[in-house]
C-alpha cells in the first residue's frame, strides 16, 4: 500500500540545501525536457544558499521524495515599483499535481514575502502556458499594472 | 472588451447557478436578477443545457442547476458557446486587410485578442467566483484608481 502511505505523509515544505539540486534539476527536465544544471546550480548559489534575506527557494518534499520547488525574491524599485514579492519558478512532479502542492509552495513562499514586509506578489508567465496561468489566478492573482514588452534586436548590418 | 448580450446573459446564468450548485433556478429567477430579458435567457438556457453546463430539473417549477466542473469550465469555455473568438479572423470586418496599415492594425488587434484569450481560458468558474465574492475589495481599488 505504497501510494496509501505516499498520500498520508505529510508535505513538508523548507528551503532548499544543496543536496537538493539534482533532484530539481531531474524534476526540471522531467517537465521542459531538457537538462540545464549549470543554471539549477547558479540559481541555488543565488537564491538558496544560506544567510539570503529576502531571497527564497523553497522545496516541498514528502518521504524524503522532492515533489516541487518554487523560487522567488524580494525585489525594491524595480521598474520603479514599491517592493513587491516575485515569483521566478514553480515546479510540481507531473505524478503530484492536482493536489494542492503547488497551493503549499505558493502559500509558503507568500509567508516568506509577508515576513520582509511586503503587500504585493508578482510573477511572469507565458501567454500560452494556461496551466500556469490558471494556477496563478486560482491563487487570487490578476493581471497588474504592468506589461511586458520585447522586440528582436535587428542586426547591426540591418540599421545601416 | 464587450461581450454580446448572449453571452453576458449567460455568464450570469452559469456563475449565478454554480455559485450554489445544489440550487434550482428558473429562467424567470435568474432574468428578475439581472433585469434582462426572460425570453432571450431561455434560449441562453437551453443552450447551456445542450452543452451540459446546466441541467434542467423536471417537475413543479422546474429550473435550471449547474451541472459542470467549476474547477476545470473556463470562462472561455462558456464564451466559445455564444461568440466566435478567433485571434486570426481573416472575416469580412477586417479593416482592409491587403494595405499596409490594415495588416499593421490586424497585427495590434492580434496582440489585443490574445490577451483577451489567455485570460478568459485561464478563469475557471470558481476562480471566477472568487472574483466575486471578492468583489467589495476589488472595486475600492478600482475606484481609488480614477
Ligand atoms: C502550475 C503547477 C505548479 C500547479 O501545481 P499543482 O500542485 O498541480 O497545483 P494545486 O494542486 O495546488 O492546484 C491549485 C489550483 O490551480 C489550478 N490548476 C492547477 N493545475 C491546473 C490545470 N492543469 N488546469 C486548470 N487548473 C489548474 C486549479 O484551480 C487548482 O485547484 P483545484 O485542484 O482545487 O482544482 C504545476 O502544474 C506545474 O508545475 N506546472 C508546470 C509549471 C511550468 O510550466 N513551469 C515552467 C515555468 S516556471
Amino acid at each position: 500500500m505504497a501510494a496509501t502511505a505516499d498520500a498520508d505523509e505529510a508535505l513538508r515544505i523548507r528551503p532548499a540545501v544543496a543536496a537538493d539540486v539534482p533532484a530539481v534539476i531531474a524534476l526540471d527536465e522531467e517537465v521542459t525536457v531538457l537538462a540545464k544544471p549549470a543554471y539549477w546550480h547558479d540559481m541555488f548559489e543565488r537564491y538558496g544558499a544560506r544567510g539570503r534575506r529576502a531571497r527564497f527557494f523553497l522545496v516541498a518534499e514528502r518521504l524524503d521524495r522532492l515533489k516541487g520547488f518554487v523560487i522567488g525574491e524580494t525585489r525594491a524599485w524595480e521598474f520603479g515599483s514599491p517592493p513587491c514579492g516575485w515569483i521566478f519558478a514553480i515546479q510540481v512532479r507531473p505524478k503530484g499535481r492536482l493536489k494542492g502542492v503547488g497551493t503549499q509552495l505558493f502559500n509558503a513562499i507568500c509567508d516568506r514575502f509577508r515576513e520582509t514586509g511586503v503587500v504585493n506578489v508578482r510573477t511572469m508567465l507565458a501567454l500560452d502556458n494556461i496551466t500556469i496561468l490558471s494556477f496563478f489566478r486560482s491563487q487570487g492573482m490578476m493581471a497588474g499594472p504592468f506589461i511586458e514588452l520585447e522586440t528582436t534586436l535587428e542586426s547591426s548590418a540591418d540599421r545601416t | 472588451m464587450k461581450l454580446q448580450k448572449a453571452t453576458c446573459f449567460a455568464l450570469f446564468a452559469v456563475l449565478e447557478l454554480a455559485a450554489d450548485p445544489a440550487r434550482q433556478l428558473s429562467a424567470a429567477e435568474i432574468a428578475e436578477k439581472y433585469d434582462i430579458s426572460q425570453h432571450h435567457l431561455a434560449k441562453v438556457l437551453r443552450d447551456l443545457a445542450r452543452a451540459g453546463i446546466v441541467e434542467s430539473a423536471r417537475g413543479v417549477g422546474g429550473g435550471y442547476r449547474f451541472a459542470g466542473n467549476p474547477k476545470r469550465l473556463t470562462m472561455m469555455d462558456v464564451i466559445e458557446l455564444f461568440e466566435p473568438i478567433r485571434p486570426d479572423r481573416a472575416d469580412g470586418d477586417d479593416p482592409r486587410p491587403n494595405t499596409d496599415i490594415g495588416r499593421a492594425l490586424r497585427t495590434v488587434l492580434n496582440e489585443i485578442d490574445e490577451h483577451a484569450q489567455a485570460t478568459w481560458r485561464s478563469i475557471s468558474v470558481s476562480t471566477m467566483l472568487k472574483i466575486v465574492r471578492q468583489r467589495p475589495v476589488a472595486v475600492a481599488r478600482d475606484q481609488t484608481k480614477t
